[in-house]
């Protein structure tokens, strides 16, 4: 026992002096004690195990949807759906894009695709812009009540969208753009502003305020600080953000069923009509090919963006 | 704040007028929106509103008729049950991956990635997916009777009593990642001298964990917590898609009794007051957290 508390206030000592080391020292696995060594290739086969096997739960669903989006109708009916395609078969995936119907329309997915992306765009654009310019102000330029505001928009994020959602309608209605694109841009803009407010103010007041100082007494204003110093120096966070909306306005389902028509239903909404269509037979591996091309464009932001990803939920994460 | 004394005293109005043109988004949805939205929805929950909102006051009738509805009482049972149950499997499943992720084990962003990415898919698509793998035909029950096991039951979609545990596998599989991410995050927070000191000491790592390492993430826990209650209040687009409240309205959540007396009974006022009771439900998860976390402060 007093051995290895020596060689623990060696390394100590070590660590002290110099902090390369103590970042190699950390490596070792956590704290054994006094286990033997033995216990280290035990414990390596049951964590990896246990990662592994996580992991597999994890990415079964996604293989079975690859897997079943390329295989045959006939196959599908004599195997299981665990088992890789015998003919690969691109035909699925034509037919989602292309042919799959909703009601009386049978033009596929890809009309869903292109207003989703109509939606997407003008949504992410403006929530990000109005969001941005509202953090800054708040950072930089706070008024009276302006915490206020902010408090109740913070707490507005918790509250449940369906309490919400019929007075949106009303207003909208009133202004006539009930149904429009324009009405779900403004819906979009509205629920993405808690948490990105808060992101882009937390970052603002991060930087350091000498710069905005200086600004000021170079003669700059509102607007010019904002164009000039404030938004260069935050392009990660503007990326962040971005992850943050395209993900969320993408996947959102809810305010596309009840803020557009049949006609502008975005992606999300046609698919779950395509697929939870009780009329014809089912067509299962049409299905999973248009549940995988819905889950395409959100997959490949999180594939590339890796690490930006992870921070923008951690944003989302604090909200609140 | 910042601007200095003009000869003559400026209007107190227009101090800081760009910013407050800027804010006037933000304080749009605050007000008209996330206030004013919230109190005309509680208000018009005692009315009698139809098709059309109507300022007919009838006291808690509306309340009275909803608790007294069948359908209203299985959406809260299931919300009961899949709440209870998403709290603690994510907590915990979250909490185990991220201590083993914590182990300085190779590979961790690979496993981070996989664990992450049902995150980043719609509610829409897990359900999906999750009733195709559910599929009693072809899923996994299927799979598992064709290799020589004919009597095994696995079909939770199709069985009314078990159908919100098909629903709760779908929604952990979409959400333990973020568990995972916060509670890492939480892990690489706690200073290493305490795991040195805890190894000194001679304590076992198990032991660490429990009565060390939890009690001091105890604010990751909490905002963990209450950011994964307020999500399960909005459980909707995963119901619809996986089962559309089926089978019968054996998994039929309060979101979705909301949607559908709003757009399509044409009854507002039960989708007020069912919009009523999910807001209460969230006060109740919030307000205390609100208190506990900011009210001991003085500013955020």
């Amino acid at each position: 026992m007093s051995d290895t508390s020596t060689l623990n206030a060696t390394t100590a000592g070590i660590d002290a002096m110099s902090p390369e080391l103590k970042v190699r020292s950390s490596l070792n696995p956590g704290p054994r004690g006094r286990r033997p060594k033995r216990v280290l290739s035990r414990r390596n086969i049951f964590l990896y195990g246990i990662l592994g096997l996580a992991a597999l739960y994890y990415l079964l669903p996604l293989y079975v949807m690859v897997v079943t989006s390329l295989k045959g109708m006939p196959e599908i009916r004599l195997g299981n759906i665990f088992s890789p395609p015998v003919e690969i078969t691109f035909e699925p995936w034509v037919k989602a894009w292309a042919q799959a119907c909703t009601g009386l329309n049978c033009d596929g997915l890809s009309r869903g695709f292109w207003n989703s992306v109509r939606i997407l765009v003008p949504s992410v654009v403006v929530s990000i812009l109005v969001a941005s310019v509202s953090g800054y102000a708040l950072a930089n330029w706070r008024f009276k009540g302006s915490e206020l505001f902010f408090s109740i928009l913070i707490v507005g994020a918790f509250i449940p969208y369906q309490v919400m959602i019929y007075p949106i309608v009303i207003i909208l209605r009133e202004l006539g753009i009930y149904g429009t694109l324009t009405g779900l841009v403004i819906v979009h803009t509205i629920f993405g502003m808690p948490i990105l407010t808060l992101l882009f103010r937390n970052y603002f007041a991060s930087l350091p305020e000498e710069l905005f100082k200086a600004a000021r007494i170079d003669g700059a204003g509102f607007w010019q600080i904002y164009g000039r110093i404030m938004l260069p120096m935050s392009l990660p966070i503007f990326v962040v953000a971005m992850i943050l909306q395209v993900t969320g306005i993408w996947n959102d389902f809810l305010f596309g069923v009840v803020f557009t028509r049949p006609d502008t239903y975005p992606m999300t909404v046609q698919l779950n009509n395509i697929v939870n269509s009780v009329q014809g037979v089912k067509e299962y591996n049409v299905n999973m090919a248009a549940t995988l091309l819905t889950g395409a464009v959100p997959l490949i932001v999180y594939f590339v963006s890796g690490r930006l990803f992870v921070r923008g939920i951690a944003a989302g994460a604090v909200k609140g | 704040m910042a601007k200095s004394v003009a000869p003559g005293r400026p209007n107190q109005f227009l101090r800081n007028l760009n910013s407050k043109i800027a804010c006037i988004p933000m304080m749009l949805t605050a007000l008209v929106i996330f206030l004013g939205g919230t109190v005309w929805t509680v208000i018009y929950s005692f009315t009698n509103s139809k098709l059309l909102p109507r300022a007919t006051f009838v006291g808690f009738d509306q309340y009275e008729r909803l608790w007294a509805a069948s359908r209203w009482i299985i959406s809260i049972q299931n919300l009961a049950i899949y709440g209870v149950l998403c709290l603690i499997f994510s907590l915990l499943i979250g909490f185990v991956l991220a201590a083993l992720m914590d182990q300085k084990i190779r590979f961790e962003n690979t496993f981070r990635t996989i664990f992450l990415y049902p995150f980043a898919l719609s509610f829409i698509v897990t359900g999906l997916v999750w009733q195709w793998v559910l599929n009693p035909e072809y899923g996994v029950q299927g799979v598992v009777r064709s290799l020589g096991w004919e009597s095994f039951t696995f079909d939770p979609l199709y069985t009314p009593e078990i159908v919100i545990y098909g629903i709760l596998i779908a929604g952990l599989w979409q959400g333990t990642g973020l568990v995972m991410c916060l509670m890492l995050a939480g892990l690489r927070g706690i200073d290493e001298d305490i795991w040195k000191a805890a190894r000194v000491d001679g304590i076992p790592m198990w032991k660490t964990y429990i009565f060390i390492v939890i009690p001091m993430m105890r604010p990751v826990f909490i905002t963990t917590l209450v950011l994964i209650a307020s999500g399960i209040v909005k459980l909707y687009d995963l119901v619809v898609a996986q089962t559309s409240g089926g089978p019968g309205n054996a998994s039929e959540v309060p979101a979705k009794y909301v949607y559908d007396y709003m757009f399509q009974a044409q009854n507002l006022g039960q989708g007020f007051a069912a919009s009523t009771m999910m807001l209460l439900t969230v006060a109740i998860i919030v307000v205390p957290w609100a208190y506990l976390e900011f009210g001991g402060r003085k500013r955020v």
